[in-house]
């Protein structure tokens, strides 16, 4: 389980976050609205522990523990994943080297060629990790990745951004095996936290809970599709309306 | 030793330029090293060298317990030639003095691609020359396995002055793997090398070169090939030990249409290390191609990294990539690129960068559960592979090797 508790985060001083609240039980998918800059990556970032991003209250508990003060490699190590929207290319490191780190020490019923098979990344084994890659090559290679990671939790930014409609069924094919989704909920032991500006992803990945975040604060949540459809009706200004009359003082 | 009797005028020139700086590079007092040194034994089997030469030269590619995987070998200790011998037909292995004997025909080729004047260590090689090595494939014949040669210093406070010709017949393809390596860890030392390519038509050449030196030793290497119809050079050079001072610009003047020429450098600058150095490559024909890359690293010390091609003839095509990444404050690395074209029609392109290991990489790394430590090693790791088109897989495992087995002091 993954419990976030009163979290505000700041970077370079300036807070971004505002007393987040968030529960994701194990087994369980959450899905992530809101506009541009409202604070949703910015919320995963803190979550994977990415230094730049400082809290300055409240707590991130995972699986039990307190992680809001551990280092970003041992939050992966303890079963986090992250699926970057916009990863940076590392020149000279080829793909499959990194793949192979992130398998190191894991049992895994997959080797190396039968991930990038199932990413459909073959031929893209030996370049340079993100170098020349399309949108949805990128993606497909962070899928590819955290599925070698084998986390509990995993976080994805953005997964469906800059994919062309024939590439996002795959996209969706490897989520739901990364997120267990082959198995019954009860079973099932993976829980994920998706980002989507859009929301086409939810066409091929069943989420339990949706959230509207604004201003670095969560407006409101429940039925994704329900919330989706609000967003599509009236745009995130219904939501900034919203939450602008329920933000509490600090 | 025979002596290499050069024309008059070689040895003219060279007394005239006696006195004349480098261009580049901090100016070395010749006159604080010895000249000469004693004479070492010839070994018809080099593996009966003393193990801890061989091992020494081991580190720089060079294997003498088991040469099957070599087409042929040359030893120079000091400026002794202590062994040659070839394992293939077609191939032509010997000490510089030994081809002056056997063939009337080496002054078309003694210093007609590098000038005798070109500095004060040029002049010196041609006045107190030492052997170095000749190197040559008959035409047609290509190589199974590399040659390797080894320049080997001794003597401390020793001026080794070799001149080294190789030979690509037409159509011939030469293989080649030098290691230049001093036998002790401590002791001054000069070397200085001269190094002339012919590469005839459709002939390929490709010259791997390992540097292992020491904190008190300064090189000057001074080399140049000449690429005709077709051919191809493609040079790697690895330095990745301390040096006192190294300053070396080869240059390659593609003659013939559709020559190619590739330059690949890996540098490491360690604490006290002062490296100059660069690639220069004269697209003078038709259709002629280059590409240099450079990686440079400092640990602490200073790098200066040149790389210049001239663009002089039509469809022409050339690259530049400068690479340098400064792991410790101290140390300093200045890119110079440079481009030229003297006529419309040709495509030159540069890329030049110089910093520090990006932190996001770093963190990209770490989240996928690498720590901080292996996180920054695979990325010094990737930033000195450098995938080299045309050269033999055997030899790019072995330059990889060497590169891997660096890299550990590296980090």
């Amino acid at each position: 389980m993954l419990e976030i508790k009163h979290l505000t985060v700041a970077i370079e001083g300036k807070k971004i976050l505002h007393d987040i609240n968030l529960t994701i039980r194990t087994g369980e998918t959450h899905a992530l609205f809101g506009p541009n800059g409202s604070g949703k990556t910015t919320l995963l970032m803190a979550i994977m522990g990415f230094p730049k991003y400082q809290v300055i209250k409240g707590s991130i508990i995972f699986k039990g523990k307190d992680i809001t003060r551990l280092p970003l490699d041992e939050r992966a190590h303890l079963g986090i994943g992250m699926s970057f929207q916009r990863p940076p290319v590392v020149r000279g490191v080829k793909t499959r080297d990194l793949v192979a780190a992130c398998l190191r020490g894991r049992e895994t019923e997959e080797s190396i060629e039968q991930l990038a098979e199932r990413a459909d990344l073959a031929d893209f084994m030996d370049r340079e990790i993100n170098y020349g890659f399309s949108g949805g090559e990128i993606k497909r290679s962070e899928l590819m990745q955290v599925l070698a990671q084998k986390p509990e939790l995993t976080l994805l930014d953005e997964p469906e951004s800059g994919v062309d409609l024939v590439n996002i069924a795959l996209i969706g094919e490897l989520i739901n095996k990364l997120l267990d989704k082959g198995c019954h909920i009860r079973a099932r032991k993976c829980m994920g936290l998706i980002i989507t500006h859009t929301g086409h992803i939810l066409d091929y990945v069943n989420a339990r809970t949706g959230y509207v975040m604004v201003e670095g604060r969560i407006s409101c949540g429940g039925d994704p599709h329900e919330i989706l459809a609000t967003i599509r009706a009236k745009g995130y200004e219904e939501c900034i309306k919203c939450m602008m009359e329920n933000v509490p003082s600090e | 030793m025979s002596e290499i009797k050069s024309p008059k005028t070689h040895k003219d020139r060279a007394k005239a330029a006696i006195a004349k700086s480098a261009a580049l590079g901090d100016d070395i007092d010749l006159s604080v090293y010895a000249g000469s040194a004693e004479e070492h034994p010839y070994q018809t089997d080099p593996s009966k060298l003393p193990t801890r030469d061989k091992e020494q030269m081991l580190e720089t590619g060079v294997i003498l317990d088991d040469t099957s995987q070599r087409s042929g070998t040359f030893i120079q200790m000091d400026n002794t030639p202590v062994h040659s011998s070839i394992r293939q037909e077609g191939i032509e292995v010997m000490a510089t003095s030994q081809a002056v004997e056997k063939y009337d025909w080496m002054s078309d080729y003694w210093w007609q691609a590098v000038a005798v004047d070109t500095d004060k260590y040029t002049a010196n090689i041609e006045l107190n020359q030492n052997n170095g090595y000749f190197i040559r494939a008959l035409p047609g014949y290509k190589t199974v396995f590399p040659v390797q040669a080894c320049l080997y210093l001794t003597k401390a406070r020793l001026a080794q002055n070799v001149h080294n010709i190789i030979i690509a017949e037409e159509n011939s393809e030469l293989h080649i793997i030098t290691g230049c390596t001093t036998a002790s860890g401590e002791e001054p030392g000069l070397h200085l090398g001269v190094s002339e390519f012919y590469i005839k038509r459709g002939a390929r050449v490709t010259f791997t070169m390992i540097h292992s030196w020491n904190p008190e030793v300064a090189v000057r290497p001074r080399t140049a090939a000449i690429v005709e119809e077709n051919g191809l050079f493609l040079s790697n050079y690895v330095l990745m030990k301390p040096v006192r001072s190294l300053q070396m610009y080869p240059v390659a003047r593609c003659i013939g249409e559709n020559a190619v020429v590739r330059f690949n450098s890996i540098l490491v600058a360690t604490p006290g290390s002062s490296l100059d150095v660069g690639s220069r490559v004269l697209l003078n024909a038709k259709g002629a191609r280059t590409e240099i890359i450079s990686r440079a690293i400092t640990t602490g010390g200073n790098i200066i990294a040149r790389g210049c091609i001239e663009g002089n003839a039509p469809d022409v095509k050339g690259h530049l990539e400068c690479r340098g990444l400064i792991l410790q404050g101290e140390g300093m690395i200045h890119a110079i690129p440079e481009l030229k074209g003297t006529l419309a029609g040709i495509d030159l392109s540069h890329e030049a960068a110089v910093g520090k290991i990006a932190e996001e990489e770093v963190e990209y790394l770490m989240a996928r559960g690498l720590n901080r430590t292996e996180a920054t090693a695979t990325i010094i790791r990737g930033f000195l592979r450098v995938d080299i088109e045309g050269l033999p897989p055997l030899l790019s495992t072995e330059l990889q090797r060497a590169i891997e087995a660096s890299e550990e002091e590296l980090m």
